[in-house]
């Protein structure tokens, strides 16, 4: 008796089409994409299936990789920003499996980044796609609940509202109080939501090389920025657009400019700030970088290299 | 439009292996729509029936189906074009430019103007008309100069034998923004995205 062969992961007896999605679903997904971009900001909507994840858990982000990826393509996925996160771990595995694709962590190497709220430090470079997972597409959601009525201040390009909620703002706390999910203007046409990435990076999305993509499978909405497209964070001329700042470095690495995470070490109240970009932390790392903390045991590499004493 | 049966031995085949042949062109119809003015090669696409081109043909396979209302140029009416595309696609076709999410004009010399073709809707642009223009080179032309979201600074494309007032036409589809046609000009295995946001000048005009 000879033990069977385990099929491998492109054979033709799979039970699912390449790349999960049936090639019909992949072609109506298509075409939404060549639309959203040439349309950039605006939400077109699509026939959002059911995936083999919840909704929440990025069914836009996997319905939009899923139509676009090839055998040849290196895929990246992050969630908040790291690699090593249960949901980041389970996509990449998941188009492993279904796609056949490289996987990677590294942001220069990766022709598709899959990203839960976060854009990775490194600059991306044409010939790469950044897929953004997005939960509300909307940025007037909150402001106007009825989607006719959001689809028409769209269309009229009727944004008053949008700034009297910024006013508004300014008025009770002195400042524009939104951190993540920063309204943007693309193309000085279309206000779009850039999904709930930190401002921070806000201003990478202009004039930036790669295709992005934006995909809310619950709320079946695509849109896309071009490359080298304009995309203004909303602001007034007295109260100009800022990005967070840290006075703080990163304890393990000591990037000054990165996007930093608040980690609480124990009941005490010690804490550290780490880059949430965990590629570019340990790249910084393997490059030299000493931060504060470094040989923390929450350094990773450094806790490979000395076992626990 | 003859509702006649199709004769399946002269149905040329379209792709070996549809879903990664299909895969690998949406990329690059997506790479050029994303980057106006970038050309792209379709060499290895199936050879399709006379009167499409190579880049054409792929096009159409990759995204046409059932779902898709496709406005065919009339020279290629009862031709083996048509019926390789309603066999392979399965597109329904229809003569009301108004109505097609594609169209299809080889015939450059009774080319139909941009604006008979479905122009959008203020609250879904997304329903206008992606028109494919089939002409005789994408070099070699006069030179015009493209700018636009996509394009860093300007970007110099130099097609052939398009309609005399193109160039106006695409002026006038991109001044109406956010309605407006997006035109992806297809020469033999060759390809290039016109979206309707790019800007195009004519060098010396």
């Amino acid at each position: 008796m000879s033990t069977p062969v385990p099929a491998r992961a492109n054979a033709p007896e799979r039970y699912y089409n390449y790349a999960y999605l049936d090639e019909q679903t992949k072609r109506m997904i298509r075409r939404s994409i060549l639309k959203a971009l040439a349309i950039p900001g605006y939400q077109v909507p699509f026939g959002s299936r059911e995936m083999p994840v919840p909704y929440g858990w990025g069914t836009g982000g996997i319905q939009l990789t899923a139509a676009i990826i090839g055998p040849d393509d290196v895929y990246k996925c992050i969630d908040q920003g790291a690699d090593d996160t249960t949901n980041a771990v389970s996509i990449r595995r998941f188009f492993a499996n279904v796609a056949d694709v490289a996987t990677t962590e590294d942001t220069g190497e990766a022709t598709i980044i899959q990203t839960r709220h976060r854009i990775p430090e490194k600059p991306l470079k044409a010939g790469q796609v950044l897929i953004y997972q997005v939960p509300q597409p909307e940025p007037l959601r909150g402001l106007e609940a009825r989607e006719t009525e959001t689809r028409a201040m769209h269309a009229y390009e009727e944004y008053g509202l949008q700034y009297v909620s910024l006013y508004e703002n300014i008025s009770a706390y002195g400042r524009i109080a939104a951190t993540a999910g920063y309204p943007v203007m693309v193309e000085e046409r279309y206000l779009m939501s850039p999904s709930p990435i930190p401002k921070f990076d806000n201003p990478k999305m202009a004039q930036n090389e790669a295709v992005m993509l934006f995909g809310a499978g619950r709320e079946k909405r695509i849109y896309a920025v071009p490359p080298f497209t304009r995309v203004r964070s909303l602001d007034f001329e007295d109260y100009p657009f800022e990005t967070q700042t840290w006075e703080e470095t990163c304890a393990l690495c000591g990037a000054k400019d990165s996007y930093l995470d608040e980690v609480i070490l124990d009941d005490a109240g010690d804490k550290m700030f780490v880059c949430s970009d965990s590629h570019h932390c340990a790249e910084r790392r393997a490059a030299g970088h000493v931060g504060p903390m470094a040989g923390h045991t929450l350094d990773q590499d450094a806790a490979l290299k000395e076992p626990a004493q | 439009m003859s509702v006649a049966t199709l004769d399946l031995s002269r149905i040329a085949p379209a792709f070996a292996d549809p879903v990664r042949e299909s895969q690998a062109v949406f990329r690059e119809v997506m790479e050029c729509m994303a980057r106006p003015g970038r050309i792209t090669r379709f060499d290895r696409a199936p050879q399709a029936p006379t009167g499409l081109g190579q880049a054409a043909g792929a096009v159409a396979l990759t995204l046409f189906d059932f779902e898709t209302l496709v406005w065919l140029d009339p020279a290629l009416a009862d031709s083996e074009a048509e019926a390789w595309l309603r066999f392979h696609c399965g597109c329904p076709l229809t003569v009301q430019a108004q109505d097609a999410a594609f169209a299809i004009v080889t015939d450059m010399a009774k080319a139909p103007n941009l604006a008979v073709f479905n122009q959008g809707d203020a609250k879904y642009p997304d329903r206008s008309t992606t028109v494919i223009l089939q002409v005789a080179s994408l070099e070699g032309g006069p030179t015009v100069t493209l700018s636009g979201p996509g394009i860093q600074t300007t970007t110099d494309i130099a097609p052939q034998g398009l309609p005399q007032d193109f160039w106006t036409q695409i002026e006038t589809n991109q001044a109406q923004f956010q309605f407006g046609v997006d035109v992806l000009l297809v020469a033999g295995d060759q390809l290039l995205a016109l979206p309707r946001t790019t800007t195009a000048q004519i060098k010396g005009g």
